[in-house]
């Protein structure tokens, strides 16, 4: 086939692969050379204590610095990290939600010191703080000074940064946390009206602005494994999106109505038996997003194949941007107009989501919008049940998992043998050297100018003035992100979201769960009173759906649970164990910092003189759960231990086990 | 504390003689016992957090019973409040102790009343939240010496308490979110007009309605204020001893009635013969007199049956 002969072909998505790690020196090595390979932007992950607003000295940063993502500082970080990258030819997305306004403004600041200006910069802050009192947990402040803030970004960029998205609202979260596909369009459209009511609102907005606003709210979404569902949600929301648009905010211009979302493709579905097939699991959901020309991302961001066994390796990632590359420029797909228009099945499927969906929308902006629907718990406590449920699916097989619930006799896996490394661990010494450079930072700069600017910054958020300007020149003025953060705590106060544990039970009985409820009444007869659990997380990790599932099946069981919720110091944890007087410590840790937060555990119950098993469930590869296992730490358990029936019937043998002796 | 939540027989004995040891120090003084009801969502907890920090300010150590309730099913609970009192969390001068209600084991206003009695023996200040509206009103209004319902603006909960005819338990009304403004003054209004026409228990304290902000901590130095006038009254009047052992005798009765049942109560004479026995006993300890009563309980129907 000669060049004239090749069909038109659309122009593809952003390619990105969501990384960062250890420090912003190796994080820029590794965007330099995934940019090499062809990939098309950037996707920042930022460590816990950035997301959370702590210098990585900080008491509740131990042990998390550097390991989910990179860890920024301060203006000298954020140089580092884009050090070689010409920033007004890069389009860059930041995970970064309740101190977005402060990475924006550092990322501002870093601009102006490559030469370029505020107004050529493109990129999105993920930004939507709903989802993280929903399900991600990284939020810092109430939600109405939370809202003022996303406010304050959207009303900033829309003419500083005009090719910013300064919010990007999550839908990705809410499945992860459980939700069907009704509750992500309907929550995560109730969090878009929160937003643009909040915006709509404000006086200092041109009259003109609110359609260019509405027209820079892009969506970020997760795809699953039910891929076709996939295509219509996203059919769905495009439709909806348009029909809010048209008739809530009366935007005029169609263009300005586009549906626009990034996607990253499902994490937590990836198995971690067999995990070979999670690449074909990933192309599958890759196509859901990619399918349809009318409700295809913007911008796509595939996970590795080895996520659920820890840190992917650079060829583990390279590997993903392979298949976005061979879908993109291989296969034909981007030649033809939409392959769903006038299909009968697609439509009713569509129908049947933006139905659902303005019911439940409906049902959430009657008792006062997003936030109300927070502060109540109504969202958490259905997102809770629908997760409950999906997990009683996959238990009893009524929902397939090929590898993990079937089909489980397999050859052992090449990839995983023994001595293939084959995930990447962040080097220990990372946080030393992070604390280091910070002081040395701290030492350098000129520090009435950084107390001046964060005094400015006091100042903004205390009269109501836009906090954006006085964040840039907090980050000029070289203020670190913990100062920042403070400074805004002092102001705002702090937030503790509803758990959502309170869920009403959902489950049906099954017989292997009332023998274990038999075991456990026979068990609080020895006791002498009912077996008390406590779940705990500690660390600056914020994805509790694990220990909420797990949190509410015990109680299903006849345990008393007693659950403190995010972020506790293992001193709380400790405090919380003795004077609960509880029989039986678990432990969540999703960030890999679990060596350092079970083991100070471990260390100040012994110091306590607190005898107690302790249980550990996490991302944990198998060397780290041997040396779990070798400190004192009873079972530690994987996503591969999905049954939460039998996680907690092994619970009671270690009760049992503790009581016996 | 593990000892006193035990159920079995013998742990149970030596817990009862430690408690009653405890209790006939602090029956008629001890710490202070304030109790906090109201509906779920009401906002207890972060009004407990608010109130408990302001106590450590002043350098006081404080006891926490926190109660939730069980699932009437698995019979298992979720004890989530720790989740809102922060000032808990790690702070060596706060003990918090989560209880589940356990209805089919009857034994909250048991593991209840032992865990605060330790506490009013150890402890500054002691605090007692259940989930109001129920049936284990009566236990905490027997347990404690002030007793505040937060309410929350205009929400089912006031009526359903209006209705429910225990309008004239609490001492203090906190009507809460008074950052919502206008709503919440409503409903400090209305509570206080059902309130001048309700009966008054105790004829020298008229209940006292606050605006509190959880959120924003705007009259929590007016809810302190209004207990501390409550516990002024109660020390005038000489209403503590009385109320205290109100309380003794109404726990003691329900719990001797659940282990030996109305059959096991007429044995020993009935209702009549056991508020003798207890208006003869006015300075004994709750746990003390139970055991006294409960072995003689025991010969009775021993008696009978042979």
């Amino acid at each position: 086939m000669s060049a004239g002969e090749r069909p038109q072909r659309e122009k593809p998505w952003v390619f990105r692969t969501y990384s960062g790690h250890s420090s912003a020196e190796a994080s820029n090595a590794l965007y330099r050379t995934n940019l090499a390979k062809g990939q098309t932007g950037l996707s920042v992950a930022f460590d816990l204590p950035t997301q959370t607003g702590y210098d990585s000295d900080h008491e509740l940063a131990r042990g998390e610095v550097g390991k989910v993502g990179v860890p920024i500082g301060h203006v000298e970080d954020m140089e580092t990290l884009f050090r070689g990258i010409p920033l007004d030819r890069m389009n860059t997305s930041m995970t970064i939600n309740a101190t977005a306004a402060w990475l924006l403004a550092l990322y501002v600041a870093a601009a102006e010191r490559q030469g370029v200006p505020a107004k050529k910069l493109a990129g999105t802050t993920q930004n939507d703080i709903v989802k993280e009192y929903l399900s991600r947990g990284t939020y810092v402040f109430p939600p109405e000074p939370s809202i003022r803030l996303i406010s304050d970004m959207i009303a900033f960029t829309v003419d500083a940064i005009p090719k910013w998205n300064p919010i990007n609202i999550c839908s990705y979260h809410l499945q992860e946390a459980g939700a069907t596909p009704v509750q992500e369009i309907a929550y995560s459209f109730a969090n878009a009206i929160a937003v643009l009511d909040a915006v709509k609102a404000r006086s200092d907005l041109p009259g003109d602005a609110l359609p260019r606003v509405f027209g820079r709210i892009s969506f970020f979404l997760n795809a699953g494994i039910r891929f076709v569902e996939e295509t219509c949600k996203a059919r769905a929301m495009t439709e909806l999106w348009d029909r809010l648009g048209r008739e809530r905010y009366g935007v005029a211009d169609e263009e300005l109505r586009r549906f626009r979302y990034g996607v990253q493709v499902n994490s937590l579905g990836l198995t971690e038996a067999q995990p070979e097939n999670n690449v074909i699991r990933i192309v599958l959901e890759a196509l859901g997003v990619t399918l349809s020309k009318d409700a295809r991302c913007r911008a796509l961001q595939l996970p590795a194949w080895n996520e659920a066994l820890g840190l992917p390796r650079p060829w583990d990632q390279q590997w993903s941007l392979r298949i976005q590359q061979i879908l993109a420029y291989e296969t034909d797909l981007l030649e033809y107009g939409d392959l769903f228009d006038g299909s009968p099945v697609i439509a009713a499927k569509v129908k049947e989501l933006v139905d659902g969906a303005q019911a439940e929308l409906a049902k959430v902006l009657a008792m006062g919008g997003a936030i109300a629907a927070v502060e109540n718990a109504y969202m958490k406590q259905r997102l809770v049940e629908s997760q409950t449920r999906r997990i009683a699916a996959i238990e009893s097989g009524e929902q397939t998992v090929v590898g993990m619930n079937a089909y489980r006799e397999a050859e052992p896996s090449p990839l995983v043998a023994s001595g293939s490394g084959a995930v990447l661990k962040v080097d220990e010494s990372a946080e030393r050297a992070a604390i280091e450079r910070l002081r040395a930072f701290r030492n350098k700069r000129n520090a009435a100018e950084a107390k001046a600017a964060l005094l400015g910054l006091r100042d903004a958020a205390k009269s109501g003035a836009n906090v954006m300007p006085a964040s840039i020149r907090c980050a000029q003025a070289g203020a670190t992100t913990g100062e920042w953060a403070d400074a805004l705590r002092a102001v705002f106060g702090e937030y503790r979201a509803p758990t959502g544990v309170v869920a009403r039970e959902v489950r049906g009985s099954d017989p292997e769960a009332e023998k274990i409820r038999a075991r456990v009444r026979g068990l609080g007869a020895k006791l002498g009173r009912p077996l008390k659990l406590l779940v705990g997380k500690p660390g600056l990790d914020g994805h509790s759906n694990g220990a909420e599932q797990i949190a509410v099946r015990a109680r299903d069981l006849g345990m008393e649970v007693v659950y403190e919720g995010i972020r506790v110091t293992p001193a709380e944890i400790v405090q919380s164990a003795r004077d609960e007087g509880v029989h039986v410590i678990g432990l969540s840790i999703l960030s890999g910092s679990h060596g350092v937060l079970v083991l100070d555990v471990l260390g100040r119950l012994r110091d306590a003189g607190v005898r107690l098993p302790v249980v550990v469930g996490g991302i944990i590869p198998e060397d780290d759960a041997a040396q779990l296992r070798a400190a004192g730490v009873a079972r530690v358990y994987t996503p591969k231990d999905f049954d939460l029936t039998r996680v907690l019937g092994e619970i009671v043998d270690v009760a049992e086990e503790t009581c016996a002796a | 504390m593990n000892l006193a939540d035990d159920q079995r027989s013998g742990e149970r004995d030596d817990a009862r003689e430690l408690l009653a040891a405890l209790e006939s120090r602090v029956l008629f003084g001890g710490a202070p016992r304030l109790g906090l009801t109201g509906a779920p969502g009401a906002g207890k907890s972060t009004l407990m957090d608010a109130l408990v920090r302001a106590h450590r300010a002043r350098g006081e150590t404080v006891g926490i019973v926190a109660v939730d309730p069980s699932s009437r099913r698995s019979g298992g609970a979720l004890l989530g409040d720790r989740v809102r009192v922060r000032s808990a969390a790690s702070d060596p001068g706060v003990f918090f102790r989560s209880l589940a209600a356990r209805e089919s084991l009857g034994g909250l206003a048991d593991a209840a009343r032992a865990a605060a009695t330790i506490m009013a023996a150890v402890f500054d200040v002691v605090i007692v939240e259940t989930v109001g509206v129920g049936q284990s009103e009566g236990d905490v209004v027997d347990l404690v010496d002030t007793l505040v319902f937060v309410a929350q603006p205009a929400a089912g909960d006031t009526v359903q308490f209006l209705k429910a005819g225990v309008l004239e338990l609490p001492d203090v009304f906190a009507v809460n979110k008074a950052d919502l403004g206008a709503l919440a003054e409503r409903t400090a209004r209305e509570l206080e007009s059902a309130l001048a026409l309700g009966e008054k228990p105790d004829a020298k304290w008229s209940p006292v309605v606050v605006l509190v902000s959880a959120r924003d901590g705007s009259g929590i130095d007016a809810l302190e204020a209004a207990i501390a006038r409550h516990r002024a009254h109660l020390a005038e009047s000489g209403v503590l001893a009385a109320k205290r052992r109100r309380g003794r005798d109404a726990w003691l009765r329900e719990s001797l009635a659940r282990r030996y049942g109305s059959y096991g109560l007429a044995a020993f004479g009935g209702s009549a013969a056991l508020s003798a026995r207890l208006a003869a006993a006015p300075e004994t300890s709750g746990f003390a007199l139970e055991r006294e009563l409960a072995s003689e309980l025991e010969r009775a129907l021993r008696g009978e049956r042979a």
